[in-house]
């Protein structure tokens, strides 16, 4: 290709080359240091929780004349739901996976001070907790009703514990078993038997790294004038079976308000909300900035065409054929976008390596690099390509006229 | 007489390059248009961004934040420090804030905690609801200057009896009372019934501040009712907010938590003046200093009576993403004004046989320049314009992407609205600088032969 004539004569307008470089490596630093960002957002966004999350939705049930039995209420509140058609199965918790408020609890091997806790994060259920999550079980059994605890006081763990396979991996590493049977111990040195280990159950908190996958069941039940429940609908009746529920409690008690009446989607919404919009907004920044970039490089491609129309008449009336023109004004842009992109990378990094360590950025992903050049010539190629056949259009005939 | 004639011949300059701006533009509306457009959206980027930054940092309470002061005592574990660092834990006990409250050394202070009660009506087919308390002291209200529709906060004597008294937001007034007067009539929450003393008129700080360390973040609103401090005891008022212990409670109930070692009550001072400031820290290490006797306080003197904007400063700052995003914007704007450069490059390419035969007829380098500068200008107020209505757009577009309603945090004010055409502007007229100075050395001669 003829680089070096297009080098020279690019070189006699060089606002023209610095534009051009500029803006493709400003546009390269801000997209190489947004995808950091949107990768570790997306990953939380996407944060799997185990669960059902399709049938199950939650809702907070508060009686506010005190002196109440909870333990009634809370019992006959889950036989008014169980019996609800279209629900698979409901139970009392403390907490939802990802709802961003819940327990966290150390567990240790031993019961004395000193050793090593696994941080992990609690639900306490009944026997139909398996159940009503939606958890595969993948070792061991779960809950009977007998082993049931009730009480209100921080104290009194039950006998028996379902962890997730992430506890399991992380208190007894390398156990084929995960552990069934062995005992942790709880709140220094409560002591519970590991009954069962679930595939995947996720923490309440999506953005706690240590403990995102880290759950335990227990079967306790909290008393309290405040009672959560979890319900499980049959596939594709949680949307009708909603409104029962509600209307159900509120019938058997008028003692109570009922809300935060949620699906898990709008769970993960408001827990989640901050690192939507980030992803959002940044995705949005991008497009935006891309649109603008190739429309600028289309009119100062545009504007060197109409200054050197005369030029571009004499090389056709020379005898060079309408491709050669074209192929010297796509060329001469991946000559420019190419070094803009150069530029663009040393420049990017360079911040990245400044937001990672000024403002804790998470670092992108290398791949990025190549994707994001390769893309930006690509839509750079594509921006010259109207007025690069517009300058192929000149007619020879523009050589005679006027000097 | 000389100075105001020369005035006034700048003046008439001003305006006549004016005019020649405005012909010149509508002569070239698409070039002007894409202009317009590219400073514009640059601006409505980089501001919306400003102005999330600029609300993150706000004072909330301007007029007053100097005087008023964040208590901490360090009540926290022999063993480590409040979240590993130097800084005392954010609340305090239940036994400091009564003894502070009781020594009443500051000019105004306050307990207080955030709660939640029913509101149930008389009638039976109305469903009862839920709304946000705050139980605090009688001074809440002098301390920060809480404007009052009717009646006014309750005394220390209510504070004292524990009265069920309440004061009402106007939101909640307006949906339980119609917005009337309350004041004096009754109502029940969670079972008890509680006299009207006083509701708000609109009071609408960008966050609740005085909450910063129980999440009275962006996206926080005032209460809907405030009680007297002394319920959460004697009437048991449910409390809300973050609790933090170091030490297991001993017993149940509320009891226990009284007596235990867990904060959770924020406590603010208003001091007059350095010396009352001074006065007061030193109480409070006198304070700490007998409680240590007591057995209490097992770490070093670290007491702090923190102004509020350093209180912000510390807790609630601006967010790394907020600034983060502000650094990328300004990224963008620039991508915006090389684009703008080119425009701007295009269209005195089109103009130079216009500017050679007016250098020709004797116009000056100086008289083009300034002349191409304000039409510069006015193209640059122009995309100004147009970038607040874009950062407007931008805020909304923020808002709508959060489940709280950010609407009264994320609001542009005049300041903010200035600095977007200021700085539109000024961008604008540096971006034009270098062709236009092309421009006007374009050399007559070239231009004169043909046409």
């Amino acid at each position: 290709m003829e680089f070096g004539p297009i080098w020279r004569a690019s070189m006699r307008n060089k606002t023209g080359i610095v534009l051009i470089v500029l803006q493709i490596a400003f546009t390269m630093t801000l997209i190489i240091n947004s995808v950091g960002i949107v990768e570790e957002n997306a990953k939380l966004l996407a944060t799997p929780s185990g669960i059902d999350e399709d049938n199950i939705f939650h809702l907070r049930s508060s009686a506010y004349d005190d002196d109440v039995d909870a333990r009634l209420i809370i019992e006959e509140d889950l036989r008014q739901i169980r019996a609800t058609p279209g629900v698979a199965a409901a139970v009392q918790t403390n907490s939802v996976p990802i709802s961003g408020g819940g327990w966290s609890m150390g567990l240790a091997t031993a019961p004395e001070e000193g050793v090593e806790q696994v941080l992990t994060s609690v639900y306490m259920v009944d026997e139909h907790g398996v159940d009503a999550l939606g958890v595969e079980l993948i070792a061991g059994t779960g809950f009977l009703h007998e082993d049931v605890v009730w009480n209100d006081a921080a104290s009194n763990w039950p006998s028996k514990v379902i962890v997730s396979k992430a506890v399991a991996e992380a208190i007894f590493p390398g156990d084929p078993t995960y552990g069934v049977g062995e005992t942790v111990y709880i709140d220094q040195n409560e002591p519970m038997t590991v009954t069962g280990v679930v595939e995947r159950l996720a923490a309440p908190w999506p953005g706690w790294e240590l403990v995102r996958e880290r759950a335990i069941l227990v079967p306790r039940q909290l008393l309290g004038q405040s009672h959560l429940y979890l319900i499980r609908a049959e596939p594709g009746r949680r949307d009708q079976i909603m409104p029962d529920i509600e209307t159900r409690l509120a019938a058997s008690d008028a003692e109570r308000i009922i809300q935060n009446m949620l699906t898990m989607d709008q769970t993960r919404g408001r827990t989640l909300d901050a690192n939507g919009a980030l992803v959002n907004i940044l995705v949005f920044t991008v497009v935006v900035l891309v649109s603008i970039t190739s429309l600028g490089v289309a009119g100062l491609t545009s504007f060197n065409v109409t200054r050197r129309i005369k030029q571009i008449g004499t090389r056709r009336a020379l005898g060079a054929s309408r491709r050669q023109i074209l192929r010297y004004f796509l060329a001469e842009n991946l000559l420019f976008t190419v070094i803009g992109v150069g530029f663009g990378t040393v420049l990017a990094v360079a911040i990245n390596f400044w937001l990672v360590e000024s403002f804790s950025v998470p670092r992108f992903s290398w791949y990025w690099l190549p994707i994001t050049m390769i893309g930006l010539v690509a839509i750079s190629l594509l921006a010259v390509l109207f007025p690069a056949r517009r300058a192929a259009r000149v007619p020879p005939a523009v050589a005679t006229r006027t000097v | 007489m000389r100075v105001a004639s020369r005035l006034a011949d700048g003046l008439e300059l001003f305006s006549y390059n004016l005019g020649l701006a405005l012909r010149n533009i509508r002569r070239n509306p698409v070039l002007s248009g894409l202009m317009v457009a590219a400073i514009g959206i640059g601006i409505g980027a980089c501001m919306s961004m400003v102005t999330v930054n600029y609300r993150f940092a706000a004072d909330p309470i301007p007029h007053k934040s100097d005087v008023l002061h964040y208590i901490r005592l360090d009540s926290w574990s022999p063993d480590q420090s409040w979240q590993g660092g130097d800084r005392p834990p954010p609340q305090l006990t239940y036994v400091d804030a009564t003894a502070l409250l009781e020594e009443k050394r500051a000019f105004r202070q306050a307990a207080m905690s955030g709660a939640s009660l029913a509101v149930e009506s008389d009638r039976r087919d109305e469903k009862p609801f839920f709304v946000d308390v705050r139980a605090t002291t009688a001074d809440f209200f002098a301390l920060f200057d809480v404007p009052f529709r009717y009646g006014g906060g309750w005394s220390d004597e209510a504070d004292a009896a524990a009265e069920q008294v309440v004061v009402l937001g106007t939101d909640v007034n307006d949906r339980i009372f119609g917005g009337r007067d309350s004041v004096g009539e009754t109502l029940t929450l969670s079972g008890r019934v509680y006299r009207v003393v006083g509701v708000l008129d609109e009071w609408q700080p960008s966050i609740r501040f005085y909450d910063m360390a129980s999440g009275g973040g962006p996206g926080s609103e005032i209460e809907d009712m405030f009680v007297p401090w002394s319920l959460i005891v004697a009437a048991e008022v449910p409390r809300r907010g973050n609790t933090n212990c170091w030490k297991p409670l001993e017993g149940d109930g509320l009891r226990a938590l009284l007596a235990s070692e867990c904060i959770w009550i924020q406590f603010w001072a208003e001091f007059r003046d350095t010396a009352e400031r001074e006065d007061y820290t030193s109480f409070l290490d006198a304070y700490v200093n007998g409680q240590k006797e007591l057995g209490r306080f097992p770490r070093p003197l670290n007491n702090h009576a923190t102004p509020l904007m350093d209180l912000q400063r510390e807790i609630g700052s601006v967010p790394t993403e907020a600034q983060v995003l502000l650094g990328l914007s300004v990224i963008f704007l620039a991508v915006c004004l090389l684009n703008t450069l080119g425009l701007l490059l295009a269209k005195f390419l089109g103009k130079a046989n216009e500017i050679g035969i007016r250098r020709a007829l004797g116009a000056s380098r100086r008289t083009l320049f300034q002349q191409y500068l304000v039409e510069a200008g006015v193209i640059g107020a122009a995309g100004g314009v147009l970038g607040l209505g874009l950062t407007w757009l931008g805020l909304k577009g923020i808002d709508g992407q959060f489940e709280d309603d950010l609407g009264a945090f994320l609001q542009m004010d005049w300041k903010m609205a200035l600095v977007a055409v200021v700085l539109a502007v000024v961008a604008s007229l540096i971006t034009s600088i270098y062709p236009t100075w092309r421009a006007c050395n374009v050399q007559p001669a070239a231009h004169l032969k043909a046409n």
